[in-house]
């Protein structure tokens, strides 16, 4: 059977990567109704409040499966990795607790006011509230990305007696690898959500939706694509400069390069073994890897050779690299297609609203690759240099490790299709529903009332 | 005030009292919605609507109390975390299902068709049991001091019933201030019945802690802080006594007084939850470890005190605003 550290390995791994998917989607979606509502606010438009209902309501089942999975993490610390806040603990004490206290009870408070209060208090207040929510979500991403970009990169502490004692919060919070993580998890959460809000978006117009809400919000979300897919390759190159500087060991497993060279080849293709230490039926394409990582034609990228028995495992930080910026410029491509079709207000091809169905959940996909390679990539490691992961897990028994992965994994494979499901659900749903409901008359005490005419085609 | 605050040697005291209450705010308002849940109604749909609508825009902010109350535990006093939930281990992922099932539910039953509904309600109200009745299971694991043998398992399933009536109490009063009609004479008989089982519950856990417990036994019965911890059952009982004679004559025409079982029960929680923090204070680990062996570095607790202070004022804020805005009887949820 697998021992405890394996077993408290795969549980934290799937707590962490179900959880991940949910606030991925909520962090840049609150920022997406926020803008639906301000536009709202502006024109008193009924397509901007349409667009809202509907994805406020993803939004809340969304975030309600992000809140429980994420309190499994807070029990997860102390249970599986004892050693963690042992060793850590006076740094990463403090940015969980203010991530919990800026950001946590903000969104969670606020979120009820947002889903349900539009009736009952002022627009600005309503307004405000959807803002704040949104800038909740980013809060939390902003703290718990400080602890695991210094969980890379520590910087601003002293140890003493085999404890960490913070000497600088400043170098704790901007340490080196921080700008890029928080830049690059942003991006990928808006990308994320670009291709959520596309594909559901796309599937209601394919089941022949003749409202223009999902004609709205599908054109918000290609265009947001088109601009940021690219942006994204150019945050993830930034990324990768700096982890070259910081982490080469993660750096030289993500190409695969073994033993130091310049002028290293981008792999393509490659099947590596660690046991002869060398890739099998290599494709790639000559210099380009050093040209990338150092901007030079000869740069020197340092191998895995160089840091026997300390680097990550090879193949699952190579393939995921491969996935990620796989997808990612499958994003581009797509997105830049599917903006030049609809240039000057024209509409999708049912192939383009089939391409953009498929490619409705790659966003998770893309950040999952992503986070399996900075995390795995940063083994046998828990905090670079400072503490190993074998030496932080617990003595629980394994048996009851065990026994709690099994039911976890079952409950997360049922919600997790639950939710695809009922998504998919919600989209078939207000394909029937008519354009405005006569119970759904926004309060005319608060709000301009609608111009009639515009009503038909909301 | 702010220096004697900050002071090295106060920091696990102020850290205490900071986690004591997210727990307390925690038992008390996820309670009332884990009530809700417990005690919902599967005989008539709408009733069922109606009681989910007076908790949907609060069980969120509700849930984030117990991350606040476990990450105070974790970050202030990190190997009295890992002590406790080491040793609940199983309980508590118990809890994390029951939680996760319950929260869920809630989302997923508005969104769902109607036939699967009901299964999502059923959902919610078996993972409320489940969370309450494992959170009262570890608290009786911790009052018989985390060791697992016949009588302190037998004691913790008898802490299950009782948290979960507890519970199901706070959750009928909440209904009773949220509701009309036949749902609230619903909860007017569910919270006698409710008050009762607690009423003997409570009575019993003063007998037993401090049989079992001698330094419990010590403290309740030496002068002079006894007689200010005897002070506190005293105003518990009061309270149920009064609770009773108020429940007997609610509702009233014009809903006045539909607020006074929330309060009582709330003033009971308080009493309960200051019972029992006193009778361990300083240990977080009964027996085993104080607050002053397990406190992270004063450095640390120092930051997190600043930004507390900051931000707890703000909280409460905006808290308000939220049960300001949604004040009255419970109205069907609408997505706008």
């Amino acid at each position: 059977m697998l021992d405890v550290l394996m077993l408290s390995r795969i549980q934290f791994a799937a707590n962490i990567s179900f959880h991940i998917l949910f606030p991925t989607i909520t962090i840049a979606l609150g920022w997406l109704l926020f803008y639906f509502k301000v536009r709202f606010d502006l024109s008193g438009h009924p397509v901007w409040m349409r667009a809202y209902r509907f994805w406020v309501k993803v939004f809340a089942l969304t975030f309600a499966l992000g809140v429980v999975s994420g309190i499994t993490m807070s029990f997860q610390f102390g249970t599986n990795w004892p050693g963690f806040m042992e060793t850590i603990g006076n740094i990463a004490g403090p940015l969980l607790a203010y991530e919990i206290l800026t950001a946590f009870f903000l969104e969670a408070t606020l979120l009820g006011v947002m889903l349900f209060g539009f009736n009952r208090v002022p627009a600005w207040a309503h307004t405000l509230s959807t803002f704040l929510v949104a800038f909740g979500t980013t809060m939390s991403a902003f703290w718990i990305l400080v602890l695991n970009s210094w969980m890379q990169t520590p910087a601003g502490f002293e140890m003493r007696d085999g404890v960490a004692h913070a000497t600088d919060w400043l170098a704790i919070i901007f340490n080196p690898s921080f700008p890029y993580r928080f830049s690059h998890t942003l991006l990928s959460s808006a990308l994320t959500v670009c291709f959520v809000v596309a594909g559901i978006s796309a599937y209601r117009l394919w089941r022949g939706d003749k409202k223009r809400a999902p004609r709205v919000t599908l054109k918000t979300a290609i265009f947001s694509a088109a601009l940021l897919a690219p942006l994204q390759a150019f945050v993830g190159d930034l990324h990768g400069l700096n982890t070259l500087e910081h982490q080469p060991q993660k750096v030289a497993a993500m190409e695969g390069v073994w033993e130091t060279q310049k002028g290293a080849d981008l792999l393509l293709f490659a099947i590596p073994d660690e046991e002869t230490r060398e890739n099998k039926f290599a494709i790639g394409i000559p210099n380009l890897a050093s040209l990338i990582l150092t901007h030079e034609w000869d740069g020197e990228i340092k191998g895995l050779n160089d840091f026997e028995g300390v680097h990550p495992p090879v193949k699952p930080v190579f393939y995921g690299f491969r996935l990620m910026v796989g997808i990612g410029l499958l994003m581009i491509m797509i997105a830049w297609w599917c903006s030049w079709s609809m240039r000057g207000g024209r509409s999708l091809s049912k192939l383009q609203l089939k391409v953009l169905m498929g490619m409705t959940f790659s966003g998770w996909i893309a950040t999952l690759a992503g986070w399996y390679v900075t995390e795995i990539g940063r083994q046998p490691y828990l905090v670079s240099g400072v503490l190993k992961t074998a030496d932080a897990v617990t003595t629980i028994a394994s048996e009851n490790v065990l026994l709690t992965l099994v039911v976890y994994l079952i409950v997360y494979a049922v919600l997790l299709v639950a939710y695809v499901r009922t998504l998919f659900l919600m989209a078939r749903r207000a394909v029937e529903l008519e354009d405005i409901q006569p119970h759904e008359r926004v309060n005319q005490k608060y709000f301009k009332p609608v111009p009639n005419q515009q009503e038909a085609h909301a | 005030m702010i220096d004697w605050l900050f002071a090295d040697q106060n920091l696990p005291v102020v850290f205490a009292v900071l986690m004591a209450i997210a727990i307390l705010m925690y038992a008390i308002l996820d309670g009332y919605d884990l009530g809700v849940g417990i005690l919902l109604p599967m005989d008539t749909a709408q009733q069922r609507d109606t009681a989910i609508a007076s908790i949907g825009p609060f069980w969120d902010a509700n849930e984030t109390w117990l991350v606040l109350a476990i990450g105070l535990l974790l970050v202030a006093f990190p190997a009295a975390h890992s002590e406790i939930l080491r040793a609940l281990y199983l309980p508590a992922t118990l809890m994390l299902i029951g939680l996760i099932l319950r929260g869920v539910a809630f989302d997923f039953r508005a969104k769902v068709a109607v036939t699967e509904k009901h299964r999502w309600d059923r959902a919610f109200k078996v993972g409320s049991i489940i969370t309450s009745m494992s959170q009262g299971f570890m608290l009786g694991m911790y009052v018989m001091g985390l060791d697992y043998n016949w009588l302190s398992v037998g004691f913790a399933l008898l802490g299950g019933v009782g948290v979960t009536t507890a519970y199901a109490l706070i959750g009928a009063s909440w209904l009773i201030m949220k509701t009309n009609g036949d749902l609230q004479l619903r909860a007017i008989a569910w919270a006698k019945k409710t008050g009762v089982i607690s009423f003997i519950g409570i009575l019993l856990v003063c007998f037993i802690n401090p049989l079992i417990n001698p330094f419990v036994y010590e403290r309740w019965l030496t002068p002079p802080l006894g007689y200010f911890v005897s002070a506190i059952p005293l105003l518990c009982f009061s309270m149920f006594a009064l609770g009773y004679q108020v429940l007997k004559r609610l509702p009233l025409a014009d809903h006045q007084g539909d607020w006074l079982p929330f309060a009582m029960t709330t003033i009971v929680f308080i009493c309960c939850f200051a019972g029992l923090a006193l009778s361990f204070y300083p240990y977080v680990v009964p027996q085993q470890l104080t607050i002053f062996d397990t406190a992270s570095a004063p450095e640390s607790l120092r930051i997190m005190l600043v930004g507390s202070l900051f931000v707890l004022p703000m909280i409460i804020g905006y808290t308000v605003f939220a049960y300001f805005a949604f004040r009255g009887k419970a109205q069907a949820l609408n997505y706008y």
